[in-house]
Formats: C-alpha cells, sequence, structure tokens
C-alpha cells in the first residue's frame, strides 16, 4: 500500500516531540476524521531553528509530519511558507490517491505553527 | 520470523484436505452437472453430496440449499429476491445498524425502489434487543434480517427470540449466518429462520462459493437470469469443485465443533486477558460472553487503527481494524458508531480474529510485540499528552 520511503518515515520518524516553549504551534486535523497534527517550531533571525511534531493517525500522517519537520528545518519563514501539502508528498516519492487529502495536512500543521509565530510577533507576546 | 494469521473473521486458509477433494473436479471430472452423459453425472453426483452436508448441517432439506458465489450473493438474493416477490404484501423491512454492507446496501438500493426500511439500533455490546424489533414490525412489514453473529466484534445475537417474534408475525426471517457458521450450532427450524446466507471461505474452504437456504414455500425472485440449475433459482453452470470443496469443508468443521470452539476459546481468552492486563487505556469491544470464540476486538485510545496495523504487519502479524483508514471511507466503521463508541476512539481498533493453526505460542508472540508497538504509537499521539495531563491534574 505504502511506498518504501513512507514506510521508513513511518517507521523512523525524526522529530516526535514538543519543543518547550516553542515561538509557534500550530494543530490542524481532528480526532473525529482520525488525523491530528500538531506542530511546535522555535524561530531564530526569521529561520527555523527547530520543529518538532505529533501526530494522530496513520502511517501516512506520521510519515507526512516527519517529512515536513526535515524539509522546514534551517528554511525562512518566507521558504517554509512556500512549502506545500504536495512538495511533502513528493518528497515521499507519493502516497497512495485516498490518502492526498485525508492524511495530507503536514504543511496546513506548519503554516498554522508559523501563523501563530507571526501573530504572537506582531503582539510582541 | 514466523508469520502470524489473525484475520480468520475476513478469510481461512483452505484445509489441505479440502483442496484434495476439490482437485478432480477442477482436473479430469470436468463435467457439466447438466449434461447427461457420465461423466456429468459424477459432477451432478458431487453437487448433490454437498447440497446434503450443508443442509444436514443447518437442519433444512437438500431441496432447500442454493448454490451461491457467496456471502454477498445470498444477502443479496434474500433482500432484493424476497423484496421483489413479496411486494404485494408489503414494502415494509426490518434489519439492524450493524449488518454487513452486502445487507446494509442492498437494503439502501431497495430504499431507492420505493421500500421503507428500519434499520434496528443495537446497545453497547452490539446486540439488538427483542423489543426493539417487536416495536418496529408494521402491518406492511414482509421481512426481518439480523446477522447472526457480527462480523468486526463478534457480538452473537439472540436469534431464535428474533426467529420467534418473525414466526409470531408471520414475517420471512433471513440471517446472515457468514461468521456463525462452523463456531455455533445452526438449526434453522430451533432458530424459525426462513432464509440464511453461509460462505465456504470463512471456514476453510475455497474463495467464490456460498449458500442460501430458502426454506420451502419462501418466495424469492432470481437475481440471475438464465439457465435452470438449482431448481431455477440461480442460473449458471455449477461452481463444481467450489461446490465440493465447501461440502468437505463442512465435513470437517463439523466433525469436531465442540472441541474446536473450546480450543479456540481458550487462546482468545488468553489473548484478551493478557492485552488488558499489559496496556492500559484498552478497552474490550463487543459481548463479554455472547461472542464468537475466535473473536477479539479492541480499542487502544490515543493512536489510530491504521498505523496499528501496519506496525503488527512488519512484525508479521496479520489484524484487522475498523478505522476509517482501513475501510476505505472517511468514516470508521458502522458498527462501532452503531454501539456509540465515539469517533476517535472507532479509530482505534483492532480485530484480531483466530482460527484452526493459531497456537499459544502466537498468543504470547503478539503480547510482546504489541505493547511496544501501542507505546511507540502513543508517544508519538497529540492526544496522549493532553489527556495524560487532564487525569494528572
Amino acid at each position: 500500500m505504502y511506498n518504501e520511503k513512507v514506510m521508513e518515515f513511518f517507521m523512523n520518524p525524526k522529530n516526535i516531540g514538543e519543543i518547550e516553549n516553542p515561538d509557534g504551534v500550530g494543530e490542524v486535523g481532528n480526532p473525529r476524521c482520525g488525523d491530528i497534527m500538531r506542530i511546535t517550531i522555535k524561530v531564530e533571525d526569521d529561520r527555523l531553528v527547530d520543529v518538532k511534531f505529533k501526530t494522530f493517525g496513520c502511517a501516512a500522517a506520521i510519515a507526512t509530519s516527519s517529512m515536513i519537520t526535515e524539509m522546514a528545518v534551517g528554511k525562512t519563514i518566507k521558504e517554509a511558507l512556500a512549502l506545500t501539502n504536495r512538495s511533502v508528498a513528493d518528497a515521499l516519492d507519493g502516497l497512495p490517491p485516498i490518502k492526498m487529502h485525508c492524511s495530507n495536512l503536514a504543511a496546513d500543521a506548519l503554516h498554522a505553527a508559523i501563523k501563530d509565530y507571526q501573530e504572537k510577533s506582531r503582539l510582541g507576546v | 520470523m514466523k508469520s502470524i494469521y489473525l484475520d480468520h473473521a475476513a478469510t481461512t486458509p483452505m484445509h489441505p484436505r479440502v483442496l484434495e477433494a476439490m482437485l478432480p473436479y477442477l482436473q479430469e471430472q470436468y463435467g457439466n452437472p447438466s449434461s447427461v452423459y457420465s461423466l456429468a453425472r459424477e459432477a451432478k453426483n458431487a453437487v448433490e453430496d454437498a447440497r446434503k452436508r450443508v443442509a444436514q448441517f443447518i437442519g433444512a432439506s437438500p431441496q432447500e440449499i442454493i448454490f451461491t458465489s457467496g456471502g454477498t450473493e445470498s444477502d443479496n438474493m434474500a433482500l432484493w429476491g424476497v423484496a421483489q416477490a413479496n411486494r404485494g404484501r408489503g414494502k415494509h423491512i426490518i434489519t439492524t445498524s450493524i449488518e454487513h454492507h452486502a445487507v446494509l446496501d442492498t437494503a439502501a438500493a431497495l430504499e431507492k425502489e420505493g421500500f421503507s426500511v428500519t434499520y434496528l439500533p443495537v446497545d453497547g455490546y452490539g446486540q439488538v434487543q427483542v423489543a426493539d424489533l417487536k416495536a418496529a414490525i408494521r402491518d406492511d412489514t414482509i421481512l426481518i434480517s439480523i446477522m447472526y453473529a457480527n462480523n468486526e466484534v463478534g457480538t452473537i445475537q439472540p436469534i431464535k427470540e428474533l426467529g420467534q417474534v418473525a414466526r409470531d408475525h408471520n414475517i420471512i426471517f433471513h440471517t446472515d449466518a457468514v461468521q456463525a457458521a462452523g463456531y455455533l450450532p445452526l438449526d434453522v427450524d430451533r432458530d424459525g429462520v426462513d432464509l440464511l446466507s453461509l460462505s465456504a471461505h470463512k471456514l476453510y474452504g475455497p474463495k467464490g462459493v456460498g449458500v442460501l437456504y430458502i426454506r420451502r414455500g419462501v418466495k424469492v425472485a432470481n437475481l440471475l437470469k438464465g439457465g435452470g440449475q438449482e431448481r431455477g433459482r440461480r442460473p449458471g453452470t455449477e461452481n463444481v469443485a467450489g461446490i465440493v470443496g465447501l461440502g468437505e469443508a463442512i465435513r470437517l468443521c463439523q466433525g469436531k465443533m465442540e472441541e474446536r470452539v473450546e480450543r479456540l476459546r481458550h487462546l482468545r481468552d488468553l489473548l484478551i486477558a493478557g492485552v488488558l492486563a499489559k496496556i492500559d487505556h484498552v478497552r474490550l469491544n463487543g459481548h463479554p460472553e455472547k461472542r464468537l470464540p475466535g473473536n477479539a476486538h479492541f480499542i487502544f485510545e490515543f493512536i489510530e487503527g491504521e498505523s496499528l496495523l501496519i506496525s503488527l504487519d512488519l512484525e508479521g502479524i496479520a489484524g484487522s481494524s475498523g478505522s476509517a483508514c482501513t475501510s476505505g471511507s472517511l468514516e470508521p466503521s458502522h458498527v462501532l458508531l452503531a454501539m456509540g463508541l465515539p469517533h476517535e476512539l472507532a479509530h482505534g481498533s483492532l480485530r484480531l480474529t483466530l482460527g484452526e493453526e493459531n497456537t499459544e505460542e502466537d498468543i504470547e508472540r503478539v503480547l510482546q510485540v504489541l505493547p511496544p508497538i501501542v507505546q511507540r504509537l502513543r508517544d508519538m499521539s497529540p492526544l496522549y499528552k493532553q489527556r495524560a495531563k487532564v487525569s494528572g491534574a
């Protein structure tokens, strides 16, 4: 069902957990539909220096979460905002069609975390 | 790594003796049972022997046994066929919210044709209440269809009591006994059953063959049009080898049913007790006693079923889940939802169904492998931490 790369990221995901005192938090999905992704970020000089995830969901949800954290670390906010769900799926060499919309939310979660960070910076929190 | 198959409710491996019995009918005994020469008579006799075997298995007459392509066709024929042949008497059908999709989707198709269908609720254990059935009966009710035992959670229905209600009201009663056959003694007269569906591949028989029992005198319209096979009720050249395989599978499982059931129950109870003891935030679904002997069905809180199944598969263990991801839709199992489970819990279900070839060592292995898998997924789950915080506060 899943390709080798997805399986590798599912079995050996990177950056699991939650950053303490994060600069931004993003959560998407809900338990009803079976997928929740929570991403926390640390930002220094407009760059993502740390990104961690926690995910409740299927193998695709976990693999895409891990992939987005790896893709995002080191990127500027602007570069990170250019990452899409599609680019995450492509980096995993593709997902089964049924998973493309339901479990492929990782970029949304990252963007939500960035938005949270931007909101907080604007308010000077 | 030894692979452990724990999905016998999905299908079973074919018994070697079943294959042995089938082989001649795939090779030298290739005659068409409808022809007149001796080669055909051999095939015809083999089909009729299997028919007698099936009839005896469920307490019916051979003339009441129709061979089909499997459980799905049998269920379709029972619902659609009874509805069409009896629509002059009424257009109301009663079934339950936990049936197999072969029943539910046929009922939905009949609704589009102007029939009205009542879907009985179930309690938290997945059981239908006799009082609910009584209350649902109307003057125009022509058919009641209630499964013998549920394929997901293994709950056994009070079929005899439900059948009595149908009989008291002179309503045709169908039961899908696909999961029950081979594990529970079936008797169509005792249970007041007018139609009953069976499938060979759940009984260590071949795929692609099943049975619809139709009580003498019950009117059922044909699904298929064609030749006069199966007393004109199911046209098409008989699946001779498959039917022979079904007969042999029934002969084998009939032989030592009590002993087999006892052994499965013992293994299942070891599995259930072990899982409940070794893992927290877990619950058993379905009825604690009135459940199929090989069925164990769990909910693991905070995790999702598909990732659990894939992790088990990597350890060589095959199971199934009612999570949306494995159902091919966005909704988790209709059975679990009907039992009142919230969506987030229904997503975290795991069904392990045991069979003949499983051993105590298999159960030990599962109990060794499963806890760390559940823990790994929980450690990744945002729900686990949130909940732990709440319970710690």
